[in-house]
């Protein structure tokens, strides 16, 4: 029964993939392009140890992003604000880093306490919004996006912590060394892998625990499956709002850090915006399950990185674009018809199970 | 007028969910012209004959035939398309707009592609007089009264051409004097020669209303009677109504003792607008003792129970042994050892898409065996599944299915057995054994029965009254959200019961 539903949760992402790799051939044969060097090259980069190593740590981000809105999802719960709190909190992190003269782990601990405290901080203004006044937290978290990027542009310009950084970017001021977490080199000897790529091995590992391994968990996940018989069990639905948008913010908090502390160690104008949206898409194909988002993620950033090899054959980068778009939508509508497929089946094979049962009675 | 055409006619419909027989063989013949009320006890399937008559679901077997010809309803659609028309008994109108915006949503009259407000209103007003439905077509529904907003709803059937109207509980949500406006309406509507499908339960408006009754009991149809020809009483029709077919709970011996687990003072509900639902209650259940509720659902039972679990904010003053809990948590409730067993189960007590033995830790997910501290312990939850599994019967390969796989009865024997671990002190239960087959239900009974020996004092919510009379020390009967009597369940039969109920017995 377990192998069964194992493979049948498979089905729904191979029957993504399958679709979107289908469409992403038509659309390259109608732009007159030869689908199988497309895909030979994009194949043959993307596995080539570089391509390996700088995929790690975009998943990385990735990984960590997705996280941070399925811990919201898991008990319905939209968190659209990633974006708005990871920025803020690379942004605060990056100022307290640069001013920490301490030995690396005390810095670094330190900095991602920070980091963690204010993406925290900022989603709970949307619970509390949510509780108190009874405001979608769609809605605000949205809107908290673009406050968050609004004072960080303006910090940056006009206060003193802007300082004009190499390349005539404004930023913060650079991090020591011993503040940065970098990483090691093992795939390929010329890049680096983040150091936090371990620590978000860690933090998966840690969400499955605290999922399905304790009372909170236990209370979060009723309380997404069915509101109603949550609240009849005792959960208080006010408190798990608060608790699970400060847990998702504290996560998001992360998402800037290991391009923070691993490579530009500066928070500048330049430092991406979007990686929120990218964590939403992955935790819909993951299923808010760590492993599934950890392969989502692995795919996402295969096909961020591998679509610069688009342009040297002559077809537009957006290609990969609307093969991830694809997939999402593929994924998301089979996970639908695989899961009431699975409900079905289950009714019709206890059913048959009883009545064998009751047959050798 | 008994003489003229038949409006609808059907004929051996079945209808059949897993697990569930709904509707088995049922036959109903519906004057054109007239009032017909379909009587029944809540779950005897008078909601889904009325979806399957108004195309919302598909009959497994039968015929519909309206005004003679034979039909097959796929949606709601073809039902209005044959003129018929349902108002819920949830209302569903927006209140952001007007009386007349509401009654035309959907089936908007153009005039190229602008809206004609003007032949709208004329329609309107038209039907509106014919009927004697006066509305101010310009007023937002959301400055009106339950009573306006029903007679909206009838409005917005009759504007889509309806001539057979299906009412689903029409008084329910109404004071006296709205239910005396609604029965002068639809005599109105009878006059213009439409047909009325009128579903209740309160058997004396059923009979001051209806020109033929039809009484459903346990999914099918049991007869029907003329209240104008034959002289049947509110007393006959409860009788029809309960029947007298399950095997009947026998009370064992005084196991009461004197300690009072549950003391309940001047407990109200209000719903939104303020209509108090549960009105002044106070009772005490001592340890060893049951006491049953009595009373036609809705009458505020729901809201008790949640009250007292502390799911819905109430008035009042609740006491479990010598602590006041009027103020604490569900979790706290329940950790005291006060299970739950609630009357709606798919809502609020099982997690249809989870397995088994994760049902198994809702509601007790704090304590021994599903948790330790803050960690929960899988294993032994699944252990005691197992044995669950086993001394309630639950029908089922293994623990590892979905809830949603089983069937409801056994739901139901998961849903008993899981509140009746952990030697609860006090059962708060409804419907404990709704949808159980007879030899499960005898089982739990037992099981309910050698708990109360031991000093478990239950709340017994429910509409088999057999079960209520068998199991009870002591009953009392609700209305309208009020405790109106007490019954001696060594004396008082189903009848009488039945009749105290729906209100009935006062004037008997």
């Amino acid at each position: 029964m377990n192998l069964r539903r194992i493979g049948t949760s498979l089905i729904a992402p191979a029957i993504g993939l399958f679709v979107s790799l289908a469409v992403t051939a038509v659309i390259l044969v109608a732009i007159g392009a030869s689908v199988s060097t497309v895909f030979s090259s994009m194949w043959n980069y993307g596995t080539s140890p570089r391509a390996m190593s700088l995929m790690l740590n975009l998943a990385t981000i990735y990984f960590l992003s997705a996280l941070a809105v399925s811990i919201g999802f898991k008990m319905n719960l939209f968190n659209i604000g990633v974006n708005g709190q990871y920025v803020l909190a690379a942004l605060a992190a990056a100022v307290v880093a640069s001013n920490l003269t301490l030995p690396k782990v005390a810095s670094v601990s330190i900095t991602i306490f920070v980091a963690m405290f204010v993406g925290a901080a900022w989603a709970g203004i949307s619970a509390w919004l949510k509780v108190a006044r009874g405001v979608s937290e769609v809605i605000s978290t949205i809107m908290l996006n673009f406050i968050a990027i609004g004072i960080i542009s303006y910090i940056i310009v006009r206060t003193p912590i802007g300082t004009e950084t190499s390349l005539n970017i404004r930023g913060t001021k650079a991090i020591p060394e011993t503040g940065m977490l970098r990483g090691i080199a093992f795939i390929d000897p010329g890049t680096q892998i983040y150091g936090f790529f371990f620590i978000a091995i860690f933090i998966g590992v840690a969400y499955w625990f605290l999922l399905n391994r304790t009372r909170f968990g236990f209370d979060l996940r009723a309380t997404g499956k069915s509101a109603t018989a949550a609240r009849t069990s005792g959960v208080q639905s006010n408190r798990m709002i608060y608790v699970t948008m400060l847990l998702s913010g504290a996560v998001a908090g992360l998402v800037g850090l290991p391009y923070l502390l691993g490579d530009t160690g500066s928070y500048t104008l330049q430092f991406p915006t979007d990686w929120g949206f990218i964590g939403i898409a992955i935790a819909l194909l993951g299923r808010n399950n760590p492993l599934g988002i950890a392969l989502g993620a692995i795919l996402w950033a295969f096909l961020d990185i591998s679509s610069g090899q688009l342009v040297l054959e002559g077809v537009p980068r957006e290609i990969s674009t609307i093969m991830q778009g694809l997939i999402v939508i593929v994924v998301v509508i089979s996970y639908e018809v695989v899961r009431r497929y699975q409900v079905k089946s289950e009714q019709t094979s206890v059913a048959k199970a009883l009545a064998k049962q009751e047959a050798s009675v | 007028m008994s003489q003229s055409a038949l409006a609808v006619e059907l004929k051996g419909i079945w209808k059949r969910f897993p697990g569930v027989i709904a509707n088995s063989d049922i036959n109903l013949k519906v004057t054109s012209g007239t009032v017909h009320a379909i009587v029944g006890e809540n779950g005897a399937g008078k909601s889904t004959l009325m979806k399957i008559l108004y195309g919302m679901q598909k009959a497994d077997e039968g015929t519909i035939s309206i005004n003679g010809s034979d039909l097959v309803f796929n949606s709601p659609s073809d039902a209005i398309d044959s003129g018929i028309g349902m108002v819920h008994q949830h209302f569903m109108l927006a209140d952001n707009f007007t009386v007349l915006e509401n009654i035309v949503l959907g089936s908007e009259p153009k005039n190229g592609i602008r809206l004609d407000f003007a032949k709208a209103r004329k329609q309107i007003s038209d039907i509106a007089a014919e009927n004697g439905l006066a509305v101010d077509p310009d007023v937002l529904v959301s400055e009106l009264g339950v009573g306006d907003r029903q007679r909206i709803e009838i409005l917005k059937v009759l504007y889509r051409g309806a001539k057979i109207l299906i009412l689903d509980e029409p008084t329910a949500v109404l004071v006296p004097h709205e239910v005396d406006e609604l029965f002068n309406t639809l005599r109105d509507l009878k006059k213009e020669g439409l047909t009325v499908i009128f579903i209740s339960h309160k058997l004396d408006e059923v009979l001051s209303i209806a020109d033929e009754i039809t009484v459903i009991r346990q999914g099918t149809t049991v007869g029907s009677v003329n209240p104008h020809t034959q002289n049947v009483s509110a007393r006959d029709l409860a009788e029809m109504m309960v029947g007298n077919e399950l095997p009947t709970p026998d009370a064992v011996g005084d196991t009461i003792q004197d300690e009072v687990v549950l003391k309940v003072e001047n407990l109200s509900v209000f719903a939104k607008g303020g209509k108090a639902i549960v009105d002044d209650i106070s009772f005490q259940i001592r340890a060893g003792e049951i006491v049953g509720i009595a009373g036609v659902e809705g009458n505020g039972q729901a809201e008790i129970l949640d009250a007292l679990m502390g799911i819905e904010s109430a008035s009042g003053r609740v006491q479990f042994k010598d602590e006041d809990i009027t103020n604490k948590s569900t979790r706290h409730r329940r950790e005291l050892g006060i299970g739950f067993i609630p009357e709606d189960r798919h809502r609020q007590a099982l997690m249809l898409e989870a397995p088994l033995w994760e049902n198994r830790m809702l509601g007790h997910q704090t304590k021994a065996p599903n948790a330790k501290g803050m960690w929960l312990t899988p294993r032994s939850a699944k252990a005691d599944t197992k044995r669950i599994v086993e001394e309630y019967d639950v029908r089922t390969p293994n623990i590892d299915v979905l809830a949603s796989a089983l069937s409801g009865g056994n739901q139901q024997k998961l849903i008993v057995g899981r509140e009746m671990s952990g030697e609860p002190k006090l059962l708060i239960a409804a419907h404990p054994t709704r949808g159980v087959d007879v030899g499960a239900q005898a089982a739990i009974w037992d099981h309910i029965r050698h708990a109360r020996q031991s000093g478990l004092a239950v709340l017994l919510v429910s509409a088999d009254l057999d079960e209520l009379i068998g199991l009870s020390d002591n009953i009392k009967i609700l209305l309208r959200g009020k405790f109106v009597a007490d019954a001696d369940p060594a004396t008082v039969t189903p009848q009488e019961l039945g009749t105290a109920m729906t209100g009935a017995g006062e004037a008997a």
